[in-house]
């Protein structure tokens, strides 16, 4: 199929592009940039004037909740979700069930990501068996048979540093990046808020902001120790990010993504138990909100993921603490990043990178740019469309999320995954 | 904050009491005077008023409670309602029916108000915020959020004895982390208006932030005791000693157990005040429970009167007030 996309704002981070540029798709690629190919016949013209087009987005962390909870959501029915929210590359942490500690478990999540075919879909292997941090996963075999293209052990803790240094050790031999939950299981206890004013006056169990900092300190130390590159996902404190610059600082090989959320919310959120705000880690306080926003800005944090997490509708119909911890975030992603260059966290063109190129770059994969031979994965958006999140035009099967009824600007019109289309708007 | 007013109706009634915080003095006030009347219900050879005949109130606890269940029931007795009791251990609804069903089938009995306790904080609110329009809902404790019934009577009992809240110096002590009594006592003393109210006990019971609800931090005893007018000791649960936050019984009793000794810092004329069980001889010594300032057992027969105010004024009865709908 053979696309043309007319008129639109190219914004392509990684090769230093924003301005109008017209796109020319085939085979799957970008075959040329202003100048048609000779003999370009397009099959389709997009016209994309007053609209925005850049790569499509890369989320480091999205939960699809298949294989072992399909009454929550699918690979088909997220995959799809993303294409509305103009992401085309997702990356799935191992916590499935089963978990992906074999390769077969890997292989069936692709597999049903292609049948589906609206987005990229790639998995971490998990770092430990079962998860449970006490033996090593084949990772070596998860890499070359399943195709996974990192390790993590999710939201698991691994208690025994010694066999949490053996397994940076280990995937530091097969030159694997380590996806990294820095969280310290006996610190967060069983809280489910942050250890704060609002934690004590809801009398909620809270998890202090030691929780993830005692953790971020062992843990670059054990990766200064081992030299394996790691990842830390979703972080919530201020500090940590303070921690990690300094660290990076000596030139040690870490990225740190955030979850949009945490930009946005805090403690205060959460009201009178609003458990649409119970996530895990939890909303912090007010300063760590705009500590993580100076961190976007000085460029210490690489990334910004979404941390989907579609749920039932019971699933958040209980007593706060007993709700499930998460958030359904695909097609808010786009919106809210937009949204830090409105209130001058960063120019747009960084803004976008924290969710196209940079992400791409951590994972190590094709994808987040758009030159010439590159993939198209494309994402266009009007940048002035206002769109209110409504229950009932999400995509995503899960629709808990504390944004229903804010009103968000930039809507995606069309997705396209490797030079097909596979979203557009009022289909 | 902004925050939606889950406690009262659309004409600014008061529908739920689910926490004392958001209330206005006027309310509190309200119940407190309304309870007055109440408590001679008790010794008339009837102890009956028929202001809720007709009325259905279940009491719904999710956490076993003796004291708690009982005055709610027999407060609701002497207001000539009909009375439920069903107690659920939350293990068996975790294994089938979920809490909203259970609800649901309540409410197709037609009940008119849940007094619910809940070992989750948040549960209280969460039912009042999916029960039918028709029911009201009374938190009798929720995990470790609120106690509000327990804060009214409380506040009953020592405007009984120190009518002026507007001049006193009260202390609450002990464990004040896992207690939904102390953070309910704390809103309605800030509420009543005293200017002075101190929180005394270890750090690892002292939740943080704690000065954020209008409190000063003691972590000694004897210095937060000084002077003050009111002495509320609060119950330590036996199973905190197994974590991490106390070493034991006796250090915790030496330190922070109400001695008659230092009881002598207080004011002369001081209350003593616990809301039960008693732990004797840890959080408090036995001549200090019973002795000549411990308001205890006021407490627990006030609670009576002040749980029957409470349900009159949420179920739109006032006692005088005409028998009303049927």
């Amino acid at each position: 199929m053979r696309i043309h996309i007319k008129g639109g704002r190219l914004i392509d981070p990684a090769n230093g592009i924003d301005g109008r540029h017209d796109l020319y798709i085939a085979d799957g690629q970008v075959v040329a940039i202003d100048q048609s190919p000779d003999g370009f016949g397009a099959d389709q013209v997009i016209d994309a004037s007053d609209q925005i087009v850049i790569p499509g987005l890369v989320d480091l962390n999205a939960r699809l909740r298949e294989p072992g909870q399909e009454h929550k959501a699918t690979i088909a029915s997220e995959t799809r979700a993303a294409a509305a929210g103009g992401i085309t590359t997702l990356c799935v942490q191992p916590d499935t069930d089963p978990i992906i500690d074999t390769p077969a478990v890997a292989e069936l999540i692709h597999h049903r990501a292609r049948q589906a075919g609206f987005a990229r879909v790639v998995t971490l292997g998990a770092l430990t068996l079962q998860l449970q941090g006490e033996h090593l996963s084949e990772m070596e075999e998860l890499i070359r048979e399943g195709g996974c293209i990192a390790v993590s052990n999710a939201l698991n803790p691994l208690n025994n540093t010694l066999v949490y240094r053996r397994a940076l050790e280990y995937a530091a031999n097969y030159d694997l990046t380590v996806f990294i939950y820095a969280n310290d299981p006996w610190l967060s206890n069983k809280g489910c808020a942050h250890e704060g004013a609002i934690s004590t006056r809801l009398g909620l169990p809270g998890i202090p902001e030691s929780a993830e900092t005692v953790a971020v300190a062992r843990d670059l130390m054990l990766i200064e120790q081992t030299g394996v590159r790691a990842h830390f996902m979703h972080l919530s404190c201020a500090q940590s990010i303070q921690k990690i610059a300094r660290a990076r600082h000596d030139n040690l090989p870490v990225s740190i993504d955030v979850a949009a959320h945490q930009l946005y919310l805090t403690e205060m959120d959460l009201g009178d138990f609003n458990s649409a705000c119970h996530v895990i880690p939890p909303l912090r306080t007010q300063r760590d909100k705009d500590g993580l926003r100076a961190g976007l800005g000085n460029g210490t944090i690489n990334a910004i993921s979404s941390a989907h997490q579609p749920h039932d509708a019971d699933a958040k119909l209980a007593p706060f603490c007993e709700t499930e911890p998460g958030i359904s975030a695909l097609e808010t992603l786009l919106p809210l990043t937009l949204r830090l260059s409105e209130e001058k966290v960063m120019p747009l063109s960084d803004a976008i990178a924290r969710i196209t190129s940079e992400p791409a770059a951590i994972l190590g994969i094709d994808g987040g740019r758009l030159g010439v031979g590159d993939r198209a994965d494309i994402c266009i958006f009007d940048p002035n469309e206002r769109w209110t999140v409504d229950y009932n035009t999400l995509a995503s099967c899960g629709k808990n999320t504390p944004f229903l009824g804010w009103e968000m600007q930039g809507r995606v019109s069309h997705t396209l995954l490797a030079g097909q289309p596979v979203y557009q708007v009022n289909q | 904050m902004k925050r939606q007013d889950i406690q009262c109706d659309s004409q600014g009634q008061l529908r739920h009491f689910l926490t004392i915080e958001g209330h206005k003095r006027e309310t509190l006030t309200q119940i407190l005077d309304t309870a007055e009347n109440f408590v001679t219900v008790g010794n008339q050879p009837v102890k009956k008023v028929p202001l809720l005949r007709g009325k259905t109130i279940v009491n719904l606890f999710f956490e076993s409670s003796t004291r708690t269940r009982t005055t709610f029931e027999l407060a609701a007795k002497r207001l000539s309602a009909d009375v439920l009791n069903i107690n659920i251990s939350t293990s068996s609804t975790s294994k089938g029916e979920s809490l909203l069903d259970m609800l649901r089938n309540l409410e197709s009995m037609h009940c008119d108000m849940f007094v619910v306790r809940h070992e989750q904080s948040g549960a209280a609110h969460f039912i009042a915020q999916h029960v039918a329009p028709h029911i009201s809902v009374i938190n009798a404790g929720d995990g470790r959020h609120a106690h509000p019934t327990q804060a009214m009577l409380d506040m009953f009992t020592i405007r009984k004895h120190k009518p002026d809240f507007t001049a006193l110096r009260v202390a609450i002590v002990g464990d004040l982390m896992h207690s939904r009594v102390a953070r309910s006592q704390i809103h309605a003393l800030n509420v009543l208006g005293v200017p002075e109210i101190r929180a005394i006990g270890p750090r690892t019971l002292i939740p943080p932030y704690l000065e954020q609800m209008g409190v000063h931090v003691y972590h000694d005893l004897r210095q937060g005791l000084e002077d003050v007018d009111v002495v509320i000791m609060l119950r330590l649960q036996r199973e905190r000693m197994d974590g991490a936050l106390l070493p034991s019984e006796l250090e915790y009793f030496q330190t922070y157990g109400l001695t008659q000794e230092k009881l002598a810092q207080a004011k002369p004329d001081a209350i003593v005040m616990h809301p039960g069980p008693i732990n004797r001889g840890v959080e408090i010594e036995s001549s200090v429970a019973d002795g000549p300032q411990s308001v205890i057992l006021e407490q627990v027969s006030n609670g009576i009167a002040v749980r029957m105010a409470i349900m009159s004024v949420v179920l739109g009865r006032k006692p005088g007030s005409e028998e009303g709908e049927a």
